[in-house]
């Protein structure tokens, strides 16, 4: 029972951050700002998701299935992240209007 | 124009979480299905509509993420540990899918 009640948590929980994220997709005004938002609010919401279905299925075949999909969604979505801003940045696409301060590119000048 | 798609996107919403969670009788686990391939819908809008090439690879990252989570929500549902394993590769081919494309867009070949 109580086992149930904290897994249904964790799934809610999950579903409520892939929904904020993919809102933050489409209403964010750049590419970098949409990045940010989606990558890092999608990756924790099917994290939190995986594993309430980890606490309530417990050590079966099933269990270990998830918990492996976890650890494979930790490793690969912030590297495809990096990957994507850095060929974004390196393609020449526009950072927004609002934007204070663009590090990567004062680095890149003190470079050449 | 700003007002009137604020209220396109309010009254689009509320009526789907109205609709889901309140008219709509049936398991919990297809209600938060139904929540996920909502947002999946907002996404394949952002992949039609993105200004530029970077949007649309962001967008695709996206959906193999929120995919994985649907999928392990559905085998919850129907108590089968195999739709993991379709996740799992779900999850392989959209990180080597998303290099790809970043590599592409960068404008590097593929071995470098």
């Amino acid at each position: 029972m109580i086992r149930t009640l904290i897994g249904m948590a964790f799934i809610l929980i999950g579903v409520t951050f892939d929904f904020l994220g993919v809102l933050g997709l489409v209403r964010l005004p750049d590419v970098y700002n949409r990045l940010q938002a989606a990558t890092k609010c999608v990756t924790f919401g099917s994290a939190g998701l995986l594993f309430g279905v980890f606490i309530l299925q417990g050590f079966n075949s099933f269990g270990f299935k998830v918990l492996i999909g976890i650890v494979f969604i930790f490793l690969t979505s912030p590297v495809a992240a990096h990957v994507i801003a850095r060929a974004a940045h390196r393609s020449g696409i526009k950072l927004t209007k609002e934007t204070v301060v663009d590090q990567y590119q004062e680095d890149h000048e003190l470079k050449e | 124009m700003r007002i009137l798609r604020w209220v396109i996107g309010l009254v689009l919403i509320g009526a789907f979480m109205y609709a889901n969670f309140f008219i709509y009788t049936g398991s919990i686990y297809i209600k938060l299905i139904n929540v996920i391939l909502f947002s999946a819908l907002f996404v394949v809008y952002r992949v039609i509509v993105g200004p530029t090439a970077a949007d649309r690879i962001v967008a695709v990252d996206i959906l193999g993420i929120l995919i994985v989570g649907m999928l392990a929500l559905l085998g919850l549902y129907y108590d089968q540990s195999f739709f993991m394993d379709i996740g799992l590769i779900w999850a392989l081919l959209s990180f080597i899918a998303s290099l790809a494309f970043a590599k592409v867009l960068e404008g590097r070949s593929l071995d470098d």
